[in-house]
């Protein structure tokens, strides 16, 4: 059996009284399209910020490539090469497109520019977003200058997609990534997902959107009261089906 | 017709729009330019050497405070405590060396790490307690104002017990007929440097980026405790250098100095097109805000103009500028 890039096992999150995780497996294959789905309250968040390094599990285990890691800070998920979309985007709107993409990791000037002065190298950082965003087809962002908050919410999207992209070596984590689209900019997003997924890139997407969901998924995670209820595929098992053993009304087929 | 004229109208008012998103400073710069020629026409003595010498003088105090204020307003946080910071680090440097005859250069360092202190003070009290701004530095400003009063013993330290290097700044030396002070000059070398920093480095896109948006920011993998912190404290330290400008103009140092400094330097930033908001903004700008200030004052008064209106100037002039700034936020793709 291969190993999985990304890996949970037994996570336990509680806040206060509350129990988001109660034991909560994942596991992430090689090249796939994992879809989490499951209500409101499953859990889905708390199981993405575990392992993307927002929230630190109270119980459980992560493996990246089978090797035991523990994420105490988002930086810890992303040096394993774990790049997340959150739901809010984490995108910094005064910012210009090429700021935001190496946010955080800016690159500097060669020589005493960069290593004394600290001077950022804006030029390469400019033509490195330029790249990426050409690399996965965003072509209605003509200039990564613009700053992001003169972007539409599809186009926001596609700058965060395009970081994730970018800088993620193993897995990339999109949480909801069409929640906050109409048709024609979802559609867009969706094919940006599969481009990561060519490229080689496993990638998990946490999704309410069931037709989204069946179209992009190679494997369905049906998260359910704080747990993994099942795996299904989705093209054995009906958009119906899939809500039933979300919503408890019917136990999941036998594997 | 008139359809086609309006649209080429709003098409206009669109483009000031984004010219003033993309550099916040135009604006002020047009208004310092515009209030200079209008003073101008109105006074014979406005553009005098001396006129000119004197508001520089005025501005630089204030102008070095809102360097710190500057920085402190983009992380969307606000700094009421500057100019409690600047009295108490004057009273330190200066009674520290008129007591116990230390030289210059140590009292002066000492100034400076007070400042330091008390900017980190501010900046773990935000980020560890965790409470707004406005409330931590509305507390630090009485505490400081305190201390300030207790060391000092409410009592002025003349400006010929001190070494003369605490007084340095407000030297002259004459360009054209215009004496300038030192303090001014670096008040000018100050800007440059941090509008360097803030635009080249890193830690400065940090900085915006924190104020703007302080969630998206962390999971973009900034350490934005780490930011603020740094922030507050180098705010101190700059608050520091305003404490030996402001010796150097009134040549002594006493611990009723600078009342109003604290507001005006929030004034300045506000002016001088950086958003009370986060994120927004640029440090050239608080320095043609306080000169716009500057020249407000004086060339009001200069007109004959009673000091109330000049203060009521001063306070549309705030309120213009807010107004803009939330009508920038507005722009649109």
């Amino acid at each position: 059996m291969t190993t999985p890039v990304l890996q949970a096992r037994g996570l336990v999150k509680r806040y206060g009284k509350v129990t988001a995780l109660a034991g909560s497996d994942l596991e992430l294959l090689p090249g796939e399209i994992l879809a989490v789905i499951g209500d409101n309250g499953a859990g889905k968040s708390s199981l993405i910020k575990a392992l993307s390094g927002a929230v630190i599990p109270d119980e459980g285990e992560i493996f990246v490539d089978g090797d035991p890691v523990s994420f105490s800070t988002p930086i810890d998920a992303r040096r394993a090469g774990i790049e997340t979309v959150h739901q809010s985007l984490a995108v910094s709107p005064s910012l210009d497109i090429a700021a935001n993409l190496f946010l955080g990791r800016e690159k500097r000037r060669a020589g005493v520019l960069g290593s004394v002065f600290r001077m950022l190298d804006r030029q390469g950082m400019r033509e490195e977003a330029r790249r990426q965003l050409d690399a996965l087809g965003i072509m209605t962002i003509q200039n990564p200058g613009q700053a992001v908050e003169t972007l539409s919410g599809g186009q926001r999207q596609a700058v965060a997609v395009a970081r994730a992209a970018a800088f993620g070596s193993r897995v990339v984590i999109m949480d909801e990534p069409t929640a906050a689209l109409g048709v024609r900019e979802s559609r867009a997003v969706l094919d940006l997902i599969l481009q990561v997924r060519d490229r080689g890139l496993p990638v998990i997407l946490i999704s309410h959107n069931m037709p989204h969901v069946f179209e992009v998924a190679d494997r369905i995670h049906i998260q359910r009261l704080g747990r993994r209820k099942a795996v299904v595929d989705p093209k054995s098992v009906s958009m119906s089906d899939a809500v039933a053993i979300m919503t408890g009304a019917m136990e999941p087929p036998e594997a | 017709m008139t359809v086609v004229v309006e649209e080429r109208d709003r098409s206009l008012l669109t483009r000031v729009q984004h010219l003033l998103h993309a550099q916040a400073t135009i604006g002020p710069a047009v208004v310092l330019l515009a209030s200079v020629i209008v003073f101008a026409l109105l006074s014979d003595r406005f553009l005098t050497p001396g006129n000119i010498s004197l508001i520089l003088q005025q501005v630089a105090v204030v102008g070095t405070l809102a360097v710190g204020q500057t920085i402190v307003i983009l992380t969307a946080g606000i700094d009421l405590s500057c100019g409690a910071i600047m009295v108490l680090t004057s009273i330190v440097m200066a009674k520290v060396a008129a007591e116990t005859g230390l030289p210059g250069l140590p009292a002066l360092l000492l100034g400076f790490l007070v400042g330091t202190v008390c900017g980190l003070l501010n900046g773990l009290l935000v980020t560890r307690l965790k409470l707004p701004p406005f409330i931590v530095t509305l507390g630090t400003l009485n505490v400081f104002f305190a201390l300030n009063l207790w060391y000092s013993g409410s009592a002025t330290i003349r400006g010929t017990d001190m070494p003369s290097l605490l007084l340095w700044t407000g030297q002259t030396f004459t360009v054209g007929g215009t004496r300038i002070t030192y303090g001014s000059i670096m008040l000018v070398l100050l800007v440059a440097a941090m509008a360097f920093v803030l635009k080249n480095t890193a830690w400065g896109r940090h900085v915006y980026s924190t104020g703007d948006d302080l969630e998206a920011s962390r999971l973009s993998g900034i350490r934005t405790a780490r930011v603020l912190l740094s922030v507050y404290a180098t705010a101190g330290l700059i608050y520091a250098v305003a404490a030996w400008t402001l010796i150097g103009r009134i040549a002594s140092a006493s611990p009723q100095a600078g009342q109003t400094d604290n507001l005006d330097s929030i004034t300045a930033v506000v002016i001088g097109g950086t958003s009370l908001f986060g994120g927004r903004g640029a440090v050239v700008g608080s320095l043609i805000g306080a000169l716009i200030v500057g020249v407000f004052r004086n060339g009001l008064a200069l007109a004959g103009v009673d000091v109330l209106w000049q203060t009521m100037a001063v306070g549309v002039l705030i309120i213009v500028a807010v107004s803009l700034d939330q009508w920038i936020r507005k722009v649109k793709a």
